[in-house]
């Protein structure tokens, strides 16, 4: 099995070597349609992606992330700007050079795009064809794709034969298939069910840890970026608003359209019916609800019986939810104190002692 | 009246009517669909922003397609009477009708093929495409093989058609089944060999129907499992 033709990067030295993919300052634009004006796509696009690591876009549909994406392997041209690939600065080759290039860069598609009449087998064995390799080696390529991807015993059967999950690691082996550098990865897993994501997410992730293969994948889903990106960007309306790692994202969200994302997989607000019932004056109040916040290395202590032996607290647990993200715990607890303004302000105060984000939301009756 | 059907005589033209009517479809098929395939192509994959982007030249194709497919067949027929006899030598006969049943079947086959290969799903050229594949590998490994299944129910559909058309051949001497029955069965008042005629040509339309759908079937990976 020769599928590590590129070198595996020490991964201390990914932050200086020059980016795998970059895109600087891409505009696209498409021309007028009868009766509207240019539509503008893209603007304003800087991006870079590590060699051997993964950089998920998020947005929502008709945000560009589907322009964005095809400007990497050129189906795409942008207006303005660079787009360079490995050195190769793609947005400036013609299209038979272009078409040279592609070839080491891989694609996987939200349907699939495999052949109905092609079995898996010949399925992979496409872009090798494409490619002029001889049949004798495509025979020898294909078989450890297969492998790879779990699908050994599946390779004499039809699309039709085989499940969504089956069809997309088809796909995988295939955009593999001619060793390329970077794997696209266009809402691969937005057909799938919950269940079958995981499982292509994890074969992502292995093949980027195996292969060394530098991925980007665009995703409207939280949990797919949750899973796998090392560093996210968040593109909204044809502009890229955040660009941070996946863990300062997800715990420190700046931008709106972030926060909704965040929001949607964390699930940090107060329940509905507590929420109608928060007042903001402690008058008359029973409760004080505080929201304690912990990410990284600070989870790992025991701050909440800390917390009650030093304040001699008793504390009860209104809501909470502890997370792992890029292999960080991360959680958010609302706690229920005495609507005692003096405990309130110790609680807070030992709080960040101990490195925790505290916010008092009100407090109820 | 039943014997008179199977005289000797009128079974012998009945063969010979069959045999022409085949003679004359499977040629015409044959090189209507040589001219019709590449051009159902070029019109599939020729508009703004497709493969072989040329919208001038689809347009300009998309005419000529469009009239010769206006021209009713019987006015095809005796209008291109010269043509047929420059490139068949003779404009009467069999082989002479070929010429115009050549020239109503390209364009409709142009038209069957270009509608198949439209069938396919954009993303498997987008796919392709991806992989580094050129506009003429996409049609040979993709477009074509995919569209299969349909092309060969197109392919029936313009048989069944041709099969329809030879029948007014008579009119140059073309000879074939619906020749026969206008001859003899209406002209002499033999409506027992109409019958047969209509018969044989039922039984034959319904054969190359059913092998056509047998055949698309059986290359439609789609829907069998």
């Amino acid at each position: 099995m020769n599928l590590h033709l590129h070198p595996i990067p020490a991964p201390t030295a990914a932050d200086n070597a020059p980016p795998l993919i970059a895109l600087r300052d891409v505009e696209k634009t498409y021309p007028a349609r009868s009766g509207g004006g240019a539509v503008s796509a893209l603007e304003a696009i800087t991006l870079e992606v590590p060699k051997g690591s993964i950089l998920g876009v998020i947005g929502r549909s008709g945000a560009g992330k589907s322009t964005l994406i095809r400007l990497v392997n050129g189906l795409e041209r942008p207006s303005r700007g660079q787009v360079v690939v490995d050195g190769v600065e793609i947005s400036a080759l013609p299209e038979h050079a272009l078409r040279e290039q592609r070839r080491s860069i891989g694609m996987i598609f939200q349907h699939f795009n495999l052949l109905a009449r092609r079995t898996a087998y010949d399925n992979i064995a496409l872009p090798l064809e494409i490619a002029g390799v001889p049949s004798s080696e495509i025979k020898s390529r294909i078989t450890p794709l297969l492998e790879l991807v779990g699908l050994a015993d599946k390779a004499r059967r039809y699309p039709a034969e085989l499940s969504g999950g089956q069809k997309q690691r088809v796909g995988i082996a295939r955009a593999l298939a001619t060793n390329p550098k970077v794997l696209l990865s266009d809402e691969a897993t937005s057909a799938l069910d919950p269940e079958t994501t995981e499982q292509i997410l994890a074969l992502l992730r292995r093949i980027n840890a195996e292969l060394s293969l530098t991925v980007l994948l665009i995703t409207h889903e939280m949990s797919v970026i949750k899973s796998v990106a090392d560093r996210v960007a968040v593109i909204d309306g044809g502009r890229i608003v955040e660009e941070r790692t996946t863990f300062d994202l997800f715990t420190r969200p700046q931008h709106a359209t972030t926060r909704n994302f965040v929001a949607s997989i964390t699930g940090t607000d107060l329940p509905a019916h507590l929420a109608g019932k928060l007042a903001s004056d402690p008058a008359g109040a029973s409760q004080a609800l505080v929201r304690l916040t912990f990410t990284g290395g600070d989870a790992a202590q025991p701050f909440l019986s800390v917390l009650t032996r030093q304040l001699n607290l008793d504390l009860g647990i209104i809501q909470a939810k502890v997370d792992h993200i890029a292999g960080q715990p991360y959680g958010t607890l609302i706690v229920g104190v005495p609507a005692v303004p003096t405990q309130v302000a110790a609680l807070s105060e030992a709080a960040q002692k101990l490195g925790l984000d505290v916010e008092v939301l009100g407090y109820v009756a | 009246m039943w014997p008179e059907v199977f005289s000797p005589q009128i079974l012998k033209l009945l063969v010979s009517s069959i045999g022409q009517t085949l003679y004359m479809v499977g040629v015409a098929g044959l090189i209507g669909t040589l001219i019709g395939l590449p051009l159902g192509v070029f019109l599939a994959t020729s508009r703004r922003g497709e493969l072989f982007a040329a919208p001038a030249i689809n347009n300009a194709i998309g005419l000529v397609v469009n009239a010769a497919r206006s021209t009713p067949f019987i006015i095809l027929v005796v209008a291109i009477v010269p043509l047929t006899r420059l490139i068949a030598g003779t404009s009467i006969g069999t082989s002479a009708a070929i010429v115009p049943l050549t020239i109503a079947a390209a364009p409709f086959i142009a038209r069957v093929i270009e509608a198949a290969i439209r069938g396919v799903d954009q993303g498997l050229i987008e796919a392709a495409r991806a992989m580094g594949a050129t506009p003429l590998q996409i049609v040979q490994k993709v477009l074509l093989p995919e569209a299969l299944p349909a092309i060969v129910s197109a392919l029936t559909l313009t048989v069944v058609s041709l099969i329809g058309y030879s029948a007014m051949v008579g009119a140059v001497g073309g000879g074939g089944l619906g020749d026969l029955g206008i001859r003899f069965g209406y002209q002499r008042f033999m409506p027992d060999v109409m019958l047969v005629v209509v018969l044989v040509l039922i039984v034959l339309v319904q054969g190359v129907q059913s092998l056509g759908d047998f055949l698309a079937r059986r290359l439609d990976k789609r829907a069998r499992f």
